[in-house]
Formats: structure tokens, C-alpha cells, sequence
């Protein structure tokens, strides 16, 4: 399928869901499919490096707490009292993007040239820093914390909670396109090549730290974005909350509960986690949510390393095993040990 | 601000003491992360189990954190082993400790600290012992009794692990795990054997580290987050699995994160170790005492 069709056909089915959101009539529907859409975009963020490429992020929380905050500065540098909300949040979204996928870049440029381990310590440690930053930082309100009164209502929308819903439909839809995009292009098999085998794709030409860059700046970039309108949802941020790693392990956990070779995975994984821990989080507690997607991280990646899509094609090829006789199971296979000598991969 | 002299050499004291600590809790990263290249993101829940274990001990018996520590040592170790198992025979035998390796680790991070708030709560909790609560006075300089234990108790283990990796079978085997697995295996060593091993006492110094931390400041479940980025600072800055180069950037960062604790406020404290991390990965990947 083609891009654009395949652009269309994401619309309508998310116009679908709008309008069947809308016949229920309870906003709430809105304030939780939002949380959905917003880790539907995380997750197929985090995918286009970690998946693709093999390179764990777990900044996850700083890239987007990096757009909700730019969110608060623009809205503390412009928004006054007389013309409240200004700037549209679409815009606030493509300068949140702007913003995550500079500092992608640039901690990707201090980092990608090493092993994975050094830049998944890093990212962590992105975060922190941010964090550090955002505390002491007055203007954005510190620690207190920013306040965003968000407004009441619309013009065409009605209630603003739709509105934002809508903007989130579409950014998934996009971010969905833009992998599936990266997935069948030159950068994808790019990356697959570094994924499997770094030495290898270097030696075969593949300008691997370009590509490397590229992926960081994307996935970033639209972490970014998914963080923008954030400030507009909660209506007070803080930086704790809005730092922490429960992103990360989110954003980390939907994408191999899911599967990580294809753009299909980080949805699946999003839409089934997310909507659990939205049922989690109403009917229990957020603290059992927690554990429950770390319970279902360590399960599936012991159990099921290729996640639901691998599960989905295992049980598909075995019903051709039956009907042609043998054949290739190249998706479980278990990969060749390898005699790993850590000597030889040294940083350098 | 101004500036006194009592003050700059108390920051550093006590940087120095916090520092021996540090170097507790980062020697089990380095046998890990840096020896057998096991990325253990995981390490400082092991920590805050450790603390806990102590709490436990300590306010239902009475006993002493550390001396509580050294009770459960085995517990700890043997814990280590099974997680070493799983690990193994999950990733690194199907050569995947890449990616889900490290959300493996994460994912039992996770775990084990909701497992802690659902089960104890986020309140925060100490212990009590003889050594906490005086203060030691050399002149303008205090020595702060529960820092001063910690940090000698500490060295101390870190002498018995640099004793044991270089005196014994076990240790040099365990050296040289890392650097060629194959002439291991033709010295009729099992590498998968002794990395189990090293791993399991990786996480037996965590039992400790944990205790130290209990002793130094209470402590609540999420504490340990605020460690990961600090002790893999320290393990790189240390160089990779150097014991010795361990304690010197443990107490690097130790007395600086305690300047600018003092000098710029306490909420600037947390940037230090990362700020260094990612200095010394974009400068000198090896660290200090680099090979």
C-alpha cells in the first residue's frame, strides 16, 4: 500500500472513533482516549530508534516533558491576561517537536558513537539533568509547578477535552504514517542493518551514525510534539511527575509487548496497555498499573521476544508448516550464540 | 554568599564520607556493568531491597542494619544467581541482551519498587543504631558517626572484593571472564558458571550498600532512582570494573555533588553525577583509570 491511501484509510478509522466517541456522549471518553492516543505516539516514537535501529531510549519523559515545558515558557513569554491562548496548539506542538528533536541531535551526537548500553545510561541521565534544570528554573515555575488554565470550550468543537483529543488523533495518525514510512525506506533497511549487525553495516558502507542521528532527531521530535499539548490536558504541570520514568517504562514496554520490527506493534501494544491501564488506574490504583506493565515487560520479553505480531505470525507459519510440510521459521529461530568478547567492543 | 573556610572543608569531609559510600553501592555495578558487561539497570532496587531487609530486621528484631545485612548476604546471593539464570538462558544464550536485555532489567526495577510501595508504603523509613545520631568533632571539623561507619565499613568490603578478585581462582577466573571466554573454556572453566558467580556477588554487595543507605538517610521506595544515573556516572568515570578507580571517582563525585550542595543549594546536587556521566562518555569513554 502506498503512503497516502494508507494515510486516508488511518483517518477515517480515526474518525470513526471520534464519532463513536462522540455518540457516548461522556467526556471522560475524550480525557482517557487521549492518554491512549498520546502513548500510541510515545510508543511509535520510541519504536523508530529502539525498534528499527536497536538503540534503547529512556528519556522517553524528558523529550516530552521537553515539549509540555516549552508549552509553558511560550505560553508565560506571550499568553497575558488580555489575550489568553494566542497561540494555537498546533503551533505549540511543531515548536515543542523543534525543540525535543535539537536536543535529540545533540545527545545523540555525545552518545550514538558508543555502544548501545552507554547511550540507554545517558538518555537516563538526560532526564535528570532536564529535570534538574526545570527545578531550579523560576520563569517555568520551578518545583511548584506551572499552572495552564485550559479553556472551557472551542468554536467548532465544543468541549475543549475533544478538541485536544481530535489534535492527538491526528498526530497518531501521523506518527503511525511516518513509521511505516521510515520502515520501507532506505533509513529503515538502514537501520535494520545496524540493528542486526553494526560492524557489519559500517563495513558495508551504511553511514551508520547519520542514520543513527536521523532516527534519535525523529523520534525526539515527535515525543516532542506528543508532549506540547500536555499542559493543555493536565492543566497544572510539575516537574516530577512530568519527568519521571513511568513514561519510559510505558514507552518502552507497548512497543515489545507488541513487537518491535513493525509499525503494527507499538499500536497494538499502546491501544491494549493503555486501555488496561486506563481500567487499572479507575478500578485499582496507578500503583498496581505500574506493576502490571512491568510484570508484562519481564514476561514478554522472556517469553514472547518478538511480542504479539511475532506470537500472530509463529501460530500463522505453523499452519503453513501443516499444509506445505517444512518450511523456514525465520522470525523464531533462535539467534546463533554469539561468543561475545567484550574487549573487542571497547568503547573507543 | 560567603564564603568560610569551616564550611568548604565540612563539604568536603563529608563529601569524602558520602563518597566511601558511593563507592559500596557502585562496586556491585562494576562487577556487573563493568567486568561482565551486564547492563544491570536493576542494581539499585537490589539497593533499596537491601535497605528494607535491614529496616526489617532492625525494627523487628532489634538487629543491627549492617550486622543484618551480613545475615541476609546469602539470601542476596543467591537471588543474584537465579536472576543471573533467568537472564542468561532469556538473552544472553539467544544473543539478544542488547535491547530486551535492558528492558528486562528495567522491567524487574520497576517490580520490585511497586512490589515494595504496595507492600510497605511510600512513607519513609529508618533505622536506629548506636552510631546514628553523634557527631565526632576534630577541630572545626565534624565526622558525622553515620556517615563515618558507612564509609569505613565500605572500604572495607571494597578490600575483601579486590582481595578476592585478585588472590583467588574464583576472582582471576572471574577477570578473566572478561576478557576471553574461550580460553577460559579451554582452561576447563564453565564462563557461564563464574559470570553466575560474579553476578551473584554483584548483587550480594547490594545487601550492604542497602544497609549503608538506611543508616546514611531514610529511605522510601523510589529512592533508588536517584542512584541509577549516579552509579553508572561512577562506574564509567571509574573506568569500567576497576575496583580502586572506583572509589576515586565515588569519592570525586562525592565531594562535588557536596560543594554544590553547599555553595548552590541541594536541588542542583542531582545534575553533578550526570553532568560528569555525560562528560566523561562524549570525552573519555574509558574513564580515569581507563584500560
Amino acid at each position: 500500500m502506498r503512503t497516502i491511501p494508507f494515510f486516508l484509510i488511518c483517518l477515517v478509522i480515526g474518525g470513526i472513533a471520534f464519532a463513536a466517541a462522540l455518540t457516548l456522549g461522556n467526556d471522560y471518553y475524550f480525557f482517557a482516549g487521549y492518554v491512549v492516543l498520546q502513548y500510541v505516539v510515545l510508543s511509535t516514537a520510541w519504536n523508530i530508534l529502539g525498534g528499527y535501529c536497536g538503540y534503547v531510549n529512556f528519556g522517553t519523559g524528558a523529550f516530552f516533558a521537553l515539549g509540555a515545558y516549552s508549552t509553558v515558557t511560550i505560553y508565560t513569554l506571550i499568553d497575558t491576561n488580555a489575550f489568553p491562548h494566542v497561540v494555537p496548539i498546533p503551533v505549540l506542538m511543531l515548536v515543542g517537536g523543534a525543540v525535543s528533536a535539537v536536543v535529540g541531535l545533540g545527545m545523540g551526537y555525545l552518545t550514538l558513537r558508543l555502544r548501545g548500553a552507554f547511550f540507554a545510561i545517558a538518555t537516563l541521565a538526560m532526564a535528570v539533568v532536564l529535570e534538574t534544570l526545570v527545578v531550579n528554573w523560576d520563569f517555568v515555575g520551578g518545583s511548584r509547578g506551572a499552572f495552564i488554565i485550559r479553556p472551557e470550550t472551542i468554536a467548532p468543537f465544543g468541549s475543549y477535552i475533544r478538541y485536544l483529543f481530535l489534535i492527538m488523533l491526528l498526530l497518531a495518525v501521523a506518527s503511525l504514517t511516518i513509521a511505516r514510512l521510515i520502515e520501507r525506506s532506505r533509513l529503515g533497511y538502514g537501520l535494520a542493518t545496524i540493528r542486526d549487525d553494526e560492524f557489519a553495516a559500517e563495513a558495508a558502507g551504511v553511514p551508520t551514525l547519520r542514520l543513527k542521528l536521523i532516527a534519535t532527531t525523529i523520534s525526539g521530535a515527535l515525543m516532542g510534539m506528543a508532549g506540547a499539548p500536555f499542559p493543555y490536558y493536565i492543566g497544572y504541570l510539575q516537574p516530577q511527575p512530568t519527568f519521571a520514568l513511568d513514561y519510559a517504562v510505558n514507552a518502552i514496554a507497548m512497543p515489545l509487548i507488541g513487537g518491535t520490527s513493525t509499525w503494527v506493534g507499538p499500536l497494538i501494544g499502546a491501544l491494549l496497555l493503555g486501555s488496561l491501564q486506563q481500567i487499572i488506574i479507575v478500578t485499582i490504583s496507578s500503583a498496581v498499573n505500574l506493576l502490571l506493565v512491568g510484570a508484562l515487560l519481564v514476561a514478554f520479553v522472556i517469553l514472547a521476544p518478538n511480542g504479539i505480531v511475532g506470537l500472530a505470525h509463529k501460530y500463522l507459519q505453523h499452519k503453513d508448516d501443516d499444509f506445505v510440510g517444512r518450511r523456514r521459521t525465520g522470525l523464531e529461530a533462535p539467534a546463533p550464540q554469539v561468543e561475545s568478547s567484550p574487549t573487542s567492543e571497547a568503547p573507543s | 554568599m560567603i564564603f568560610s573556610f569551616d564550611l568548604l572543608s565540612n563539604a568536603i569531609i563529608s563529601g569524602i564520607l558520602i563518597g566511601g559510600f558511593y563507592a559500596a553501592v557502585t562496586s556491585g555495578l562494576s562487577l556487573s556493568f563493568g567486568i561482565l558487561d551486564i547492563v544491570n539497570l536493576a542494581h539499585p532496587a537490589f539497593i533499596i531491597l537491601g535497605s528494607y531487609a535491614a529496616y526489617v530486621a532492625n525494627s523487628k528484631f532489634g538487629i543491627d542494619p549492617i550486622v543484618a545485612a551480613i545475615i541476609v548476604l546469602p539470601a542476596f546471593y543467591a537471588l543474584g544467581a537465579a536472576v543471573y539464570q533467568i537472564y542468561y538462558v532469556a538473552f544472553e544464550k539467544r544473543g539478544q541482551e542488547s535491547l530486551r536485555g535492558l528492558a528486562f532489567f528495567f522491567g524487574l526495577l520497576f517490580i520490585t519498587e511497586v512490589s515494595l510501595v504496595l507492600y510497605f508504603g511510600v512513607d519513609y523509613r529508618d533505622v536506629s543504631a548506636a552510631y546514628i545520631g553523634p557527631t565526632w568533632h576534630l577541630g572545626d571539623v565534624d565526622l558525622p558517626l553515620r556517615l563515618l561507619t558507612p564509609c569505613l565499613v565500605s572500604l572495607a568490603l571494597i578490600a575483601c572484593l579486590q582481595l578476592v578478585l585478585t588472590r583467588t581462582f574464583v576472582g582471576r577466573a572471574i577477570m578473566a571472564v572478561a576478557q576471553d571466554q574461550l580460553a577460559l573454556r579451554l582452561m576447563a572453566v564453565n564462563p557461564v558458571r563464574i559470570k553466575r558467580i560474579a553476578f551473584a556477588i554483584s548483587i550480594a554487595t547490594a545487601s550492604l550498600a542497602g544497609a549503608f543507605l538506611i543508616i546514611i538517610q531514610p529511605v522510601e521506595p523510589s529512592v533508588g532512582r536517584d542512584y541509577i544515573g549516579r552509579i553508572f556516572a561512577i562506574c564509567v568515570l571509574g573506568g569500567m570494573g576497576s575496583l580502586p578507580g572506583t572509589v576515586i571517582a565515588a569519592i570525586l563525585i562525592g565531594v562535588i555533588e557536596s560543594l554544590t550542595a553547599t555553595f548552590y543549594g541541594p536541588s542542583w546536587a542531582p545534575a553533578v553525577s550526570f553532568g560528569f556521566l555525560l562528560l566523561t562518555l562524549a570525552v573519555r569513554p574509558a574513564g580515569l583509570l581507563g584500560r
